[in-house]
């Protein structure tokens, strides 16, 4: 049996990959944001290199056991949790701490419920689907990310589950750091303005990229 | 003042509790939460009726022993002080005041207020010590230990054991207590001897305890009377992955 | 009864080294064979029963908190002495030996005051040993206060929390020793009879306090670190729990009991504000080093304090011991402050309290340095009074404290019942009439880390061919019965008044005629009311009825009857001792400046006295105090 301190590195670790490979997602879909043309051309290329190249291939497997992992030891956590809290007829523990931090479980399935649906848009469509292609030949992701764009409902999705996600960071990167046994207050207070911008930064750059194209498409 | 109270009544373990509602009227306000208390209880008992059992003994904010949730927060509206320290001033003419004890699943119930904390006793005596026999000590200045450094696990010293923190936090994780004594004594130079043992055994007992997982939400700094740091229990899972990492093979 | 104190030979430094020398030891192999059981987990418990385990004994260590951790040590805020001289100023085991003699006001064994200043110096190096965070300079070296009755630096402190420092490291090992299976404990077990086979003390009977169950506990001694029984006075700052019960009870079976009466009054403790209250916080004694003392010179001064110009202002312990000032000792202090009160100069909305003052000290060592010093004691007024002791004058006033008194003991910390110890505050020991600040941790501490350890295996090397003691014994039948009978018999009543009446009752008895004051008239007086009280209390007190589960009521009512008896010995051991000494204060005997006057002649010795049933007077037997190494004078901090 794993000890409590060792779920929740479990759980850091597994969260820091991610968001390392967030880093990586959200720089390349920065191409998004260039004129449609070179963005089409060079937002395919990008893709293909991603998923051709042995090493990335390696690392892709990485994040989907990570992101496995990561849901399971979270259930385990909160069935364990759910046992050993409790709770009040009349509960003001609330008053102590953010709304986020506590309910982490409910914006990881919500991020988790968006991961199916955009598996389902892009990874799906690209790996087993009919995609078309460029005029280089390659599978063109951009026409079908322009098309997912298209329809309103879909930007509304991607939105609020990138506030959910930016949330989820805040509390994880800064619990993270707890986790891996950071305690010197400075330094603490660097990794929770450092977590802060970069949640924010990159969930509002991926939040931009569904509104952006919507509305220049 | 007049204040109606609604607490938590309980017979034993065994038996289902619920709230009960009962008024209390010509309060002085300088008087003691648990002086208030102590009144109820003069009247139930001339009514024939059980006292309400809570626990209570120093009433000077130290020994630990008392404990509730007074509106929904550990001992009460008050920062950084117990059940014992708060005063009836604190709350507003004909106020309702619910109390309950303090939960969780390593807390189970005695008798209406009571509870039963030893798991954290428990716990220290899995590790929170250090092994001196009386007797062995050097002379106290053998190892000088710089006043920041003293200052520092003073702060977790501090604690008093009164399980706020797990009453407080919504997974019900003694990772704050825990974690003040491993930050007291890995702090010292004459605790580091054993302090990766310390951890890796604290730790464990923890979990064997039945105490849930730490999720930084901070709610136990809050609430804890003594103010210990959750950083402490970033100290924690410092030495554990300190002590796992040079652990040797058994 | 020849009582005989068991005093080794030699010349002082060496009595303790001697008895060591010559103390038989047990083998290891034999000592797990050897059963003591322990009752109380405060400082003197919780080390003596770490230390014994630690040699292999299987002790069994009883409390009636729901933790080891609480016991009441926990309280102490200001420090614990030791004769390190690290402060350079003079200070030495003699010097720490005489203070403490003097202190006391003659009325202590002078063998073994000079032990407990003699193992001060290992109990400073024990307790930093065990991680014990005592205050440091800033080049990394402990840092020492000065108390109350001296004139040296002699004590340590962490923060305003030594108590519960101290408390903490004996804790640890206690715990560390229940790990190891040397030590059982027993969380929430009240003691409540002691039980003799062929006239040694073999094993108790304990009420588990969460079940009803009524225990036998047996073994080969018994040691009681049950703490004092201040409580006594209902307004005290003890915790609510503290009771006598246990050296009571052991005193009824035989135990004789030393100087009741001598109960420590502590100056600087907040005073009542109303009836609802139920204890009296006491705030350290530590305060008085830079807090200075005074009361209007106008009666029934109506002005606040800040607004009263210094000319205006009695500093009457400055006035009246200039070389020791704010730090004369507990008893002069407290006694100086009653007289203020009694004469009508009290302040506050009762009138029952004096100002203690930091603003000198705020504007010379600036606000920083004193919330340093004493931050959490200036928060603890804040919460408790709500007012802000930065801005204005702190109120206290003296409350009952700890009692010097207490089950009378040999040099070897054994009672008059062969096997049955007595430890910290739970014996007489070493403090004499008053105690000194700071003495009390380092007495239940010595006591039990380094002076019971070795006493206690002299003892129970005559027992090694004993074997397991017999928890089926008759006696251990019959002491159940007696105990089962007399919880029945409270539950039993059904009368028409709370427990809580009879506490306060008797307290308020005892603080009008056997408090910081005391006369002929009002002891005799006080006699009969606690008679009076006691039968109305067995016929009156209402408990609830169910014996058999957690019954917090019952708890109270066992331990109040208790102080229902304790109470009229304390008056009979006040009513005899026809001077003034310490604590004792005899209103006839005092010179014409309203010090006390002590009657070296006469009573130079510790009344220790014997049970003869109840409502008969007790018994007193004499133990005469030999002074060889230094010559009682008269106790002088003017």
């Amino acid at each position: 049996m794993l000890t409590t301190l060792s779920r929740k590195m479990i759980m850091a670790l597994t969260g820091a990959f991610l968001c390392l490979f967030l880093t990586i997602h959200f720089l390349g879909n920065l191409q998004l944001f260039m004129a449609p043309e070179n963005a089409r051309i060079q937002f395919n290329a990008y893709s293909h290199f991603l998923s051709n190249n042995p090493l990335i291939k390696l690392v892709s497997y990485v994040l989907y056991l990570s992101i496995i992992v990561h849901l399971i030891d979270s259930i385990l956590i909160t069935i364990k949790n759910k046992k050993a809290g409790t709770t009040y007829q009349q509960d003001r523990r609330k008053r102590a701490s953010k709304w986020y931090s506590r309910n982490m479980g409910i914006l990881g399935t919500i991020i988790l419920i968006f991961l199916v649906i955009h598996f389902k848009n892009f990874w799906y469509v690209y790996k087993f689907g009919h995609a078309p292609l460029d005029s280089n030949g390659q599978k063109d992701l951009y026409e079908i990310v322009v098309t997912t764009f298209q329809e309103w409902w879909y930007v509304v999705i991607y939105v609020i589950s990138m506030i959910a996600l930016c949330y989820h960071l805040i509390h994880g990167i800064y619990s993270a750091a707890r986790t891996f046994g950071l305690y010197h207050p400075k330094y603490v207070r660097w990794v929770k303005y450092i977590g802060i911008t970069f949640s924010v930064v990159v969930c509002t750059g991926f939040a931009l990229m569904p509104i952006y194209i919507f509305f220049t498409s | 003042m007049k204040l109606t109270l609604k607490i938590w009544r309980q017979k034993s373990q065994q038996q289902a509790g619920e709230l009960k509602t009962y008024t209390l009227n010509d309060l002085n306000s300088h008087m003691s939460f648990l002086e208030m208390l102590d009144i109820l209880n003069e009247q139930l008992l001339l009514a024939n009726e059980d006292p309400v059992t809570f626990d209570h003994d120093c009433r000077e904010g130290i020994c630990g022993q008392c404990g509730m949730m007074i509106n929904g927060i550990a001992h009460g509206p008050l920062k950084n002080t117990t059940t014992c320290q708060l005063h009836i001033r604190s709350f507003s003419d004909n106020d309702t005041i619910i109390i309950e004890p303090f939960r969780a699943g390593a807390f189970p119930i005695r008798k209406d207020l009571s509870v039963d904390r030893s798991a954290l006793d428990r716990v220290i005596s899995s590790g929170g010590y250090i092994s001196t026999n009386t007797g062995q000590a050097p002379d106290a200045h053998a190892i000088p230990i710089t006043h920041q450094t003293t200052e520092a696990a003073f702060d977790a010293a501090a604690c008093i054991g009164c399980g706020a923190c797990v009453a407080t936090c919504k997974n019900g994780s003694a990772a704050l207590f825990t974690s003040a004594k491993v930050g007291h004594l890995s702090l010292l130079p004459q605790g580091k001897e054993e302090r990766a043992e310390r951890v890796i055994n604290m730790v464990n007992a923890m979990d064997e305890e039945g105490f849930g997982h730490c999720t930084n939400t901070e709610a136990c700094e809050v609430e804890c009377p003594q103010g210990i740091s959750v950083l402490q229990i970033a100290r924690m899972n410092y030495e554990f992955i300190r002590a796992k990492i040079f652990e040797k093979e058994k | 009864m020849e009582l005989n104190a068991r005093i080794p030979d030699g010349p002082l430094e060496q009595k303790w080294e001697n008895y060591k020398k010559n103390a038989k030891l047990v083998n290891p192999a034999n000592r797990k064979k050897l059963d003591v059981i322990v009752v109380g987990t405060g400082l003197a418990g919780a080390s003596v029963a770490a230390s014994l385990g630690e040699m292999g004994y299987n002790i069994k260590s009883f409390c009636f908190q729901d933790s080891p951790r609480r016991a009441h040590s926990v309280a102490a805020q200001g420090g614990v002495n030791a004769a390190k001289n690290y402060k350079n100023d003079g200070d030495s085991v003699y010097r720490m030996f005489v203070d403490t003699i003097k202190g006391g006001d003659f009325r202590a064994r002078e063998a073994n005051v000079y032990r407990m200043a003699e193992c001060s110096l290992n109990l400073i190096d024990q307790a930093v040993a065990q991680g014990v965070p005592f205050g440091r300079e800033y080049g990394g070296y402990l840092n020492n206060r000065s108390f109350g009755g001296v004139q040296v630096s002699r004590t340590f402190y962490a923060r305003g929390q030594t108590g519960q420092q101290l408390l903490l490291g004996s804790y640890q090992a206690l715990m560390r020793q229940v790990d190891k299976g040397s030590v059982k404990l027993f969380a929430r077990h009240e003691m409540l009879d002691l039980v003799l086979i062929d006239g040694k003390a073999r094993g108790i009977i304990a009420r588990n306090l969460d079940t009803g169950e009524i225990e036998r506990h047996a073994a080969h001694a018994v040691v009681l670190a049950t703490g004092g029984y201040g409580k006594i006075y209902y307004l005290s700052t003890l915790a609510m729990g503290c009771n006598g019960s246990a050296i009571w009870r052991a005193h009824k079976k035989g135990a004789l009991m030393a100087s009741p009466s001598w109960i420590q009054i502590h100056p600087t403790s907040l005073p009542q504000s109303g009836d609802y209250q139920s204890k009296l916080t006491l705030m350290s004694e530590s305060l008085r080093n830079d807090g200075r003392i005074w009361v209007p010179k106008k009666e029934n001064e109506e002005r606040p304090p800040n607004t009263i110009p210094e000319e205006e202002r009695d500093y009457y312990l400055e006035r009246r011991y200039p070389s020791f000032g704010n730090l004369a000792p507990r008893d002069i202090s407290s006694r100086a402050a009653k007289e203020r009160i009694d004469a009508g100069f009290g302040i506050g909305p009762l009138k029952n309290a004096v100002y203690l003052d930091f603003s000198k000290a705020i504007k010379e060592q600036g606000i920083e340095k004193i919330k340093e010093k004493y931050g959490n004691l200036f928060d603890m007024y804040l919460k408790i009074t709500g007012y802000n002791a930065y801005e204005e004058p702190m109120m206290i006033s003296p409350s009952a404290h700890f009692s010097m008194g207490g089950l009378w003991v040999d040099y070897e910390l054994m009672s008059t019942i062969p096997g049955l110890f007595a430890l910290g505050e739970a014996n007489f020991a070493d403090h004499g009439a008053n105690r000194l600040g700071a003495n009390s941790l380092l007495q239940a501490s010595v006591d039990g880390y380094f002076i019971a350890p070795y006493t206690i295996a002299n003892y129970l090397s005559t027992e090694i061919h004993t074997g397991k003691i017999d928890a089926d014994n008759p006696a251990f039948a019959k002491a159940e019965e007696e105990v089962k009978a007399k919880l029945h018999q409270l539950a039993g009543i059904q009368g028409t008044k709370t427990v809580d009446y009879y506490h306060k009752t008797v307290g308020k008895i005892l603080y009008d005629y056997c408090g910081l004051s005391r006369n002929k008239e009002g002891l005799e007086k006080a006699i009969k009311e606690i008679q009076l009280l006691r039968a109305d209390f067995n016929q009156n007190v209402k408990i609830p009825a169910d014996v058999d589960s957690i019954n917090i009521e019952l708890e109270k009512a066992g331990r109040v009857a208790d102080y229902l008896e304790i109470g009229e010995l304390m008056c009979y051991d006040a009513l005899t001792r026809n001077e003034s000494c310490g604590a004792h204060f005899r209103e006839e005997y005092q010179t014409e400046e309203g010090e006390a006057m002590r009657n070296d002649e006469a009573y130079q010795f510790i009344s220790a006295w014997g049970w003869n049933g109840l409502s008969q007077e007790p018994i007193l037997h004499k133990e005469q105090l030999v002074f060889e190494f230094i010559k009682p004078t008269v106790r002088s901090y003017k």
